[in-house]
Parts: structure tokens; C-alpha cells; sequence
């Protein structure tokens, strides 16, 4: 007996954008492509082009708020940004997410200068895409951004982050030196929305953002954002263009929840249950329409990669 | 279902009212709803009876495994996306043990399925069946360890095996306590039928692909056994994920009919099976019996289940109740938040990355967030005083201060009235609190 395959008939599909410019493009990386799809994550039967996730590995330039499992996967190289990266380029990361926590006025102040002689020495030391945030202090990080964007034109950086409070100062960085942008907003479909407008509206090119509508972990409220990401996929897919763009989760905050890193009684290896934190998170934003992926810990990124070739029926 | 127009079609117009609705029309508005049963009319046509049964029929059959309060439910489900309205019987994990075990392992296996509980959020996270295996190829040997086992342990049982002698012998042993027959495929098809029936037990029925799954299904049904779970056997992660949504997709866009049935899935050991089981839990799994599952893979997989089976509607909520946080003492400030669980656990993740000794009274708002709550009256300052006194909070903490959310800066003055306590306004949003509190 035949069952008929049930394809929905999307109307739309998501943008297709590049990350990190090649010698020819004027940049000194390998790059990668992301978007694209036309149908729900992973059913080929629906999209037969094949899905591009891309899995970004965790670095920052201060270890304040790095959790411990993380730090101890990479021992001495986490006092070493350049070095931490080429760990995870090592262990087959397609790009990196540097965070200049360093330059937040309340803790180390480190100034724009010296962060984009940071990020500049990542670059030399790993030709990967790069995404960059700062240290989520406004002010500061319109600063900082602003010499980065300068320091690595050209290089098609992701900078991270707009947000509806305040976002023409990434917006510029980015529109001024050829780089893509995150357009954050807080788990609402809605302000997913809105936050694409703005930077749209502001001039930035739609080709030119990334959604990241708040990834939130296993246990923390992960249920909310599965359903903000299917619901945010289904509108792009349904036609709505300010939604087609690609979307990024960040999946490093399962170390912040207990069951993650707390040794609890019948419950397991400590480690190897926080790495399903960490994984089973990313799998539910995966599912849910994650475009990139941005993960803390090496053996995550493994599982991660596991998943993508499983899904892509090449295991 | 059928609107009540298409459904008033096939109702004998007679508007007797024996249904106790005054007129035909109003008893189909009512079964449109599903508020009413097809058999309430006493008057239906043959005809009509099957017309409407095949439309009213929920697209997922509910089958029901075991018996008594642990008894699962699987399948009636009526969504694709959880956002639409809620996945309702969240998916069953069962464990195999198989009868080759030696009465020590069998007792470690047992006391290992009951370890793995955990109580989360106001709910208990737990293995909800055992799966039973043949693996000694010796029917009275199985039998009697399903006897051993079902007298031993107050789970549901699935009975795992391909030959029809064996399973009868088993089944019949303990069929009162209704176990999942594993099960039905080409090799066996009408003996495990007979035993089904026999003992009137659900039984899954295997494939390696969708069409002849289809097939056999119709062969089932054609034998007289409705009461049936899929076993679409994906060799890969690609084909769990489609397999599971076309069958899903198929019967609640009833594209095609055959397949309306909740979802078996074997899990084998290891790092695919741990893929394989949380793809199954976000798309539509109904039974995961795993070969082997470690507890640090068990924990991560109940809280996924337990957040994607969560009613959309109704947030979640955290035991109202006074949290410490970093070892405070007497001298470590007192805040509060409110119970729904997002807000808790942003607030609690804050507060432990602040390094800070602080205790955090969480109030019953009903699973409002803070402003919410506040203009739904449901966070005032009485509800604050009431939550306090009941914890004993003043007691545990003497500075004699009270750090309130800065989006409800305004209930500082009446805050100050109903306790007493010097009143400090907090941070608007959670992330500032570490700043807040070292300063």
C-alpha cells in the first residue's frame, strides 16, 4: 500500500547569507553558507537541499563567567584566545564565537583598541568565520564593535548584538565595514520580527541579518523558545520575509542550570550529563530551525556533528 | 471531525431528544465538539453509524498499556506543533531486561529502573515500563520470568518477542495486567493476531518500511485486532525523523488513514540511541524502549519530555517557597521573586553568578512573571507579607531589608507598611543582579 508523503506547500524560504570572506572576497578566511532551506529542518522529503548548520565553538577573552566544564575541556588554552580557537578548530568547529567580555566597564575595562587586537589575533591564528560580541554593556559595546568592525573590514564578520533598545551603533559597524549582524530579541515571535525591521528599516540589508531569538536551555524554559523557533520557521516559510532569515542558538547557558554541573545522587556521570545538557539543548534548537549553533563544550560539538550527519542520513 | 452540519447529515432528523439534546442539529454541534458519544442516539442507521465513526474517530488511537494508576496511555494525540494546542500522553520510557538474566542482575536491573526517579519542579520524572525479552528462546522460561517480574514490579510490561508460542504463553500468564505485545511483523503475522485477541492485549506491529507497515497494519485490522502500535524501525536518525512526522502528519492532516497509531521505537545503546530517543521525544515518539540507558542520559531526556509535553498555556510553576542561595546567613540580604518557572530560574541562575550569600523568597503568583502578576493583582505587597511570614523568612535573615524587582519599584511604599523592612528597589531586569548585589 502507498502512503502519500504529506509536504506541506511552503510559499517562502529562508535567505541564504555568507559568513567570512576568502582571499578573492577580500578577507582572509575560508567562508560558509548558510540558509536556504525551503522546508521544516531535516525533512528531505519536503527540502531536498541539504541543510547547512554551522556549529560555532565558545571562546572569551575573560574567564568570569566561563563555566568550569567548559574551561577544564580546554585547560591552559582558555587564557589564550587565539589559542582556544585553534583548539576548537582543531576539534572541528566551522567557526568561532568570541566574546570580548574583557572590555566590560565593571570588571577589566579592557579598551576597543586592545579587543580588536584580540580579535585580530584570533583571525591570524584561525582563517574560520568569526562571530563577535562584546560585553553586553550598550555603551561600551558600541565602542568596541565599532573599532572591530574597522580592525577586520572586509572580513564578513557576524557581530553580535542588535537589540530593539539599542541597535544602530552594531548596525553601522556592520554596514560599514561589510559584516553581518544579530538582531536579538527576548522569546517573542513578535519582537523576533520587529528587530529585523528595525535594522532593515535602518539600512542594513536583510541578507546581511541573523535571528537569535533566545535560545533557552533544557530545564530553563527550553520548551518556550522550541516553540517560538517552529513557530518563527513556519511564518518564513508561510511567506513572511522579515522572518526568512537564518537563525542562531546559543546553547553555552545549559552549563548555568544545576542538573548541568551539580553532582546529584542517582543522576549519573556529572560530566557526561551535562554534555546532554548541553546537546539536547542544541538538538531542540536544531529541530526547532537553528541555523548556527554556538556550543561551550568540545564534546558537545561532537554530538552536535553526530546529530547533523544523522539527521543528513550520512551515518 | 466532521463539522456539525456534515455529522447532522447522518442523523435520522427525528429530534426525539432520546439523547438528551432537544433537536438532532444540537446533538451534532455537540458531538462536532466532542462533547457528546456517537451512542447517545439510539436511532442512528447502520449507515450512518459508520459513516460518522470513521469521521469522529480520533486521528491517533489511544491505547492504553497495563492496568491500574501506572497504567499508559499513548496515541489521541491531535496536534503537529505543541504551540498549536499541547502534545497530551507525554512519550513512555521503558527499559528491557531479557530472561536470560540471573536473579541478582534481575533484582539490580529492577532497583536501577526505581533509582531512576527524579522530582523536578513539583513533578516526579520516572521510567514508566518495563520491556521483557526472549532472548532464551524458551517459552516456559519466559513465561515464568514475566510472572517473576510482573509479581515483582508494578510496572506496565512490554513482552518482546517474535514467536507466537512464547508470547501466548506469557501473555496468558499475566494478561490481566494488559501488557504491549512485541510484537507482530511479516514472519508471524496471524499467530501473534490470535494471541492479541486471545488475551485481548495491544500489540505493535513492525515494518522496515512505511507502505509495508500500511500493509500489514490492514492486515492486523482485517484480523480482527484494532488495539495496535506502530514499529516503523528507522535504521538512522534521518528516517526516525520522517518516518515519525509522515505518520504523524498523515493522521492529523488525514492524508491517509492506515497509520492513526502511537509510535514504538526501539533505542539501541550509546551515543545514536541517546539521538535517536531525544528526536523521538520532540517528534512524536509514544514508547522508547531502551536497550540500555545510563542515568546521566536518563535525567537530560525526562526534562526534555517534561518540557516539551508542558500545557503551552499553563506556565510552570516553582514551589513557592525561601531558596538560599551561596550559603547565606543571618547577615545576607532578602529578595523575592515570583514562582513561574522561567522567571525563577533566570533570577536563580543570576543570583548564583553573583557569588553572592543572598536568600530569595519565591511568591505564589500563580506562575505569573513579576509585572504580569503585579497588574493581575496577583503579586501585592499582603501576598509578599503572607509569603514571608509562612517561610519564616525574618528569621533567616536579620539585615532587616527587603530588595524588590525593580519593575515593581512602586510597591516599595506599601511594601514598607505591610512589613516593616527597609524597602531597596533591585534591578529592572535579572541579568543586573550580580552588578546589583556586589556593589
Amino acid at each position: 500500500m502507498e502512503v502519500p508523503v504529506p509536504r506541506e506547500k511552503w510559499a517562502g524560504s529562508i535567505g541564504e547569507m555568507e559568513l567570512g570572506a576568502s582571499l578573492e572576497k577580500g578577507g582572509s578566511r575560508s567562508s560558509l553558507r548558510l540558509g536556504g532551506n525551503k522546508g521544516l529542518p531535516f525533512l528531505s522529503f519536503e527540502d531536498p537541499t541539504s541543510r547547512n548548520v554551522a556549529l560555532a565553538g565558545f571562546v572569551a577573552d575573560s574567564l568570569e563567567d566561563v563555566p568550569l566544564p567548559v574551561k577544564r575541556a580546554f585547560g591552559n588554552a582558555v587564557n589564550d584566545p587565539a589559542r582556544w580557537a585553534a583548539a576548537w578548530k582543531e576539534k572541528g568547529a566551522d567557526l568561532i564565537c568570541l566574546h570580548l567580555t574583557s572590555t566590560n566597564p565593571e570588571e577589566k575595562d579592557v579598551s576597543p583598541e586592545e579587543a580588536a587586537a584580540t580579535v585580530m589575533a584570533v583571525m591570524k591564528a584561525v582563517e574560520l568565520p568569526l562571530i563577535i560580541y562584546g560585553s553586553g554593556h550598550p555603551e561600551k559595546d558600541a565602542k568596541v564593535l565599532e573599532k572591530v568592525g574597522e580592525a577586520a573590514k572586509g572580513e564578513r564578520l557576524l557581530l553580535g548584538q542588535a537589540e530593539e533598545g539599542g541597535y544602530k551603533s552594531v548596525a553601522a559597524a556592520s554596514m560599514a565595514n561589510g559584516h553581518a549582524v544579530i538582531g536579538f530579541s527576548n522569546l517573542d515571535i513578535n519582537l523576533a520580527k520587529q528587530i529585523v525591521i528595525l535594522l532593515t528599516d535602518y539600512g542594513v540589508g536583510r541578507g546581511d541579518v541573523i535571528i537569535d531569538p533566545l535560545m533557552a536551555a533544557l530545564g530553563m524554559g527550553l520548551e518556550y523558545s522550541y516553540s517560538v523557533n517552529e513557530r518563527i520557521r513556519i511564518s518564513a516559510l508561510s511567506g513572511d520575509a522579515m522572518l526568512q532569515v537564518p537563525m542562531i542558538c546559543d546553547c553555552v547557558s545549559a552549563w548555568k542550570a544545576r542538573e548541568a554541573s551539580d553532582d546529584i545522587p542517582q543522576a549519573g556521570d556529572t560530566l557526561e550529563r551535562g554534555i546532554w545538557w548541553e546537546s539536547t539543548t542544541a538538538l531542540a534548537a536544531l529541530l526547532s530551525g537553528a541555523d548556527i549553533l554556538v556550543l561551550g563544550h568540545p564534546g558537545s560539538l561532537q554530538i552536535a556533528k553526530d546529530a547533523l550527519k544523522g539527521f543528513r542520513g550520512e551515518a | 471531525m466532521a463539522t456539525a452540519i456534515e455529522i447532522f447529515k447522518h442523523l435520522p432528523k427525528k429530534n426525539c431528544g432520546d439523547c438528551k439534546f432537544p433537536t438532532c442539529l444540537a446533538f451534532a454541534m455537540q458531538l462536532a465538539n466532542n462533547k457528546a458519544k456517537l451512542d447517545d442516539c439510539p436511532h442512528l442507521s447502520e449507515a450512518g453509524r459508520n459513516a460518522l465513526a470513521s469521521s469522529s474517530a480520533p486521528p491517533i488511537r489511544l491505547i492504553k498499556v497495563g492496568s491500574g494508576k501506572n497504567a499508559v496511555d499513548m496515541g489521541d494525540e491531535t496536534e503537529l506543533y505543541r504551540h498549536d494546542k499541547r502534545f497530551f500522553h507525554p512519550v513512555a520510557f521503558a527499559l528491557r531486561i531479557a530472561d536470560d538474566l540471573g536473579e541478582d542482575d534481575l533484582y539490580k536491573r529492577l532497583s536501577y529502573v526505581r533509582s531512576l526517579r527524579f522530582e523536578r519542579v513539583g513533578q516526579v520524572l520516572k521510567m514508566d515500563l518495563l520491556e521483557l525479552e526472549c532472548r532464551s528462546g524458551d517459552a516456559d522460561r519466559f513465561a515464568a520470568f514475566v510472572k517473576k517480574v510482573a509479581s515483582e514490579s508494578e510496572l506496565p510490561l512490554v513482552l518482546r518477542t517474535k514467536d507466537a508460542a512464547a508470547m501466548s504463553a506469557a501473555a496468558n500468564a499475566i494478561k490481566e495486567k494488559r501488557p504491549l505485545l512485541h510484537g507482530a511483523d511479516a514472519s508471524n503475522l496471524k499467530e501473534m493476531c490470535v494471541v492479541a485477541k486471545s488475551c485481548a492485549c495491544p500489540l505493535t506491529v513492525g515494518a522496515d518500511d512505511l507502505n509495508g507497515l500500511a500493509d500489514m497494519v490492514e492486515a492486523v485490522r482485517k484480523e480482527g485486532v484494532e488495539d495496535m502500535v506502530l514499529d516503523p524501525r528507522p535504521s538512522s536518525l534521518k528516517e526516525l525523523l520522517e518516518r515519525c512526522t509522515i505518520i504523524r502528519r498523515s493522521a492529523i492532516r488525514k492524508t491517509f488513514r492506515g497509520l492513526g497509531y502511537p509510535i514504538y521505537l526501539s533505542i539501541p545503546a550509546g551515543r545514536d540511541g541517546m539521538l535517536m530517543a531525544s528526536t523521538a521525544v520532540m517528534k512524536y515518539g509514544s514508547l522508547l524502549s531502551f536497550e540500555e540507558l545510563p542515568a546521566s542520559n536518563a535525567l537530560p531526556l525526562m526534562v526534555l519530555r517534561q518540557n516539551i509535553y508542558t500545557d503551552p498555556q499553563v506556565p510552570i510553576q516553582v514551589k513557592p517557597d525561601l531558596y538560599p542561595v551561596n550559603n547565606p546567613g543571618p547577615d545576607a540580604p532578602l529578595l523575592f521573586t515570583t514562582n513561574f518557572s522561567l522567571t525563577f530560574f533566570t533570577v536563580m541562575s543570576d543570583l548564583e553568578k553573583s557569588k553572592v550569600p543572598v536568600w530569595l523568597q519565591v511568591v505564589d503568583t500563580e506562575g505569573l512573571s513579576v509585572l504580569t502578576a503585579y497588574s493581575a493583582g496577583k503579586l501585592t505587597s499582603e501576598s509578599v507579607k503572607n509569603a514571608l511570614q509562612s517561610t519564616g523568612a525574618l528569621e533567616r535573615s536579620k539585615k532587616g531589608t527587603l530588595v524588590i524587582p525593580g519593575m515593581v519599584a512602586r510597591m516599595a511604599v506599601k511594601l514598607n507598611e505591610a512589613t516593616g523592612l527597609q524597602i531597596i528597589v533591585g534591578p529592572k531586569e535579572s541579568s543586573g543582579l550580580p552588578k546589583f548585589l556586589r556593589s
